[in-house]
């Protein structure tokens, strides 16, 4: 419904609303994925696991994939958000800089994070 | 006997400096009085704001030992015990004109700018529209309505230190109760003028402006209401 009646203001605004809201939705996301993660880290881990004995359990396990994609995913989702927040309030940067900067580090852990689900299942 | 109170108080403008003063101690003391007598007897050049002295025009509003609060309503026992220092300076976030006045100016212009103000479609020749007193946006309305703009809740603001562009509490507070007017017909453009890090996202809900509204209002529950409103509109392409 974006119309000539929309300042520049109103339309960054818009914008600053949608990606306000990703963050909530990734949020929810996270927090089901923190507990998870950590609740099979205690877990797995009471009576000790070796390395080959994790990858023993994750190799080919596309549940596990799966799982780790998404808490990867909404990672990259959420933490951009915060960090250009970060940057404009704590470093004085501009809203440009800051989102940039922002979404570079998520293009990072997106690539590192997928990267690492790849590495334990493939 | 009567004991003496050590007070500083600011001088100056955004550049300045605190000046000491001695005033007699008595019971039941407020802050203003505190003010007041300086102004009269120590420091006729003295610059500050008052009105009614009760609560109730929100004119009297300083830095009190760090924090905002009304003067008038804030008794000198509660925030300085015997032999303690009380210091007053002008509200943060809002420039000085001279030492305990500060400039309203922008804080008013953003209740402007969030749309603060009732956009009705009804004429007199119309009948009263009927609010049900129960009905969730009523009392969503009421929970704000009392704010008599006193800037508590800005000057207590972290996030308007921060972005100088940022609406604020008490503008956002107003938005909210006019979100939940069911008379109101400019609902659109509000949202868009609340949208965003310069309107109710860039709010960390930190609370400050809910723990020291002295008319026990709730700002960060109003910005609440608008961040989910305004984000799901957003999200649907409505505005």
């Amino acid at each position: 419904m974006s119309d000539a009646n929309m300042s520049d203001a109103n339309v960054a605004g818009v914008a600053q609303a949608k990606r306000w809201y990703w963050q909530r939705i990734s949020a929810m996301v996270l927090a089901l994925c923190v507990v998870v993660h950590l609740a099979v880290l205690i877990y797995a881990t009471r009576g000790g696991l070796s390395a080959a004995e994790i990858l023993g359990r994750t190799q080919h396990n596309w549940g596990f994939a799966v799982f780790y994609a998404v808490f990867v995913v909404a990672c990259a989702v959420h933490v951009p958000v915060g960090l250009a927040n970060i940057g404009r309030e704590w470093l004085g940067l501009g809203e440009a800089t800051a989102l940039w900067l922002a979404r570079a580090f998520a293009l990072l852990l997106l690539v590192t994070g997928l990267r690492a689900v790849y590495a334990v299942v493939a | 006997m009567a004991s003496s109170l050590t007070v500083k108080i600011w001088r100056g403008t955004d550049s300045g400096a605190f000046s000491s003063y001695e005033v007699p101690r008595q019971a039941a003391q407020t802050v203003l009085d505190v003010v007041t007598h300086v102004q009269r007897f120590l420091e006729p050049t003295l610059a500050y704001r008052f009105a009614c002295r009760v609560g109730m025009c929100g004119s009297c509003a300083m830095t009190v030992n760090g924090k905002a609060r009304w003067t008038c309503r804030t008794h000198v026992a509660r925030v300085a015990r015997e032999g303690e220092v009380l210091e007053i300076a002008p509200l943060a976030n809002l420039p000085v004109i001279k030492d305990l006045a500060t400039d309203m100016t922008g804080f008013f212009d953003k209740w402007a700018a969030a749309r603060g103000r009732f956009h009705g479609s009804a004429t007199r020749h119309d009948d009263f529209a009927r609010v049900a007193p129960g009905s969730p946006e009523r009392a969503a309305a009421n929970a704000g309505i009392e704010c008599i703009g006193c800037a508590v809740c800005y000057a207590s603001c972290d996030v308007v230190t921060w972005r100088p562009e940022f609406l604020g509490p008490a503008a956002l507070n107003r938005a909210w109760t006019l979100v939940n007017d069911v008379r109101d017909v400019a609902q659109t453009e509000r949202l868009r003028a609340v949208a965003g890090d310069a309107g109710c996202h860039a709010c960390h809900t930190q609370g400050s402006c809910t723990e020291r509204c002295p008319k026990q209002i709730a700002p960060t529950l109003a910005i609440a209401g608008l961040k989910r409103k305004v984000g799901r509109a957003a999200v649907r392409g409505e505005l």
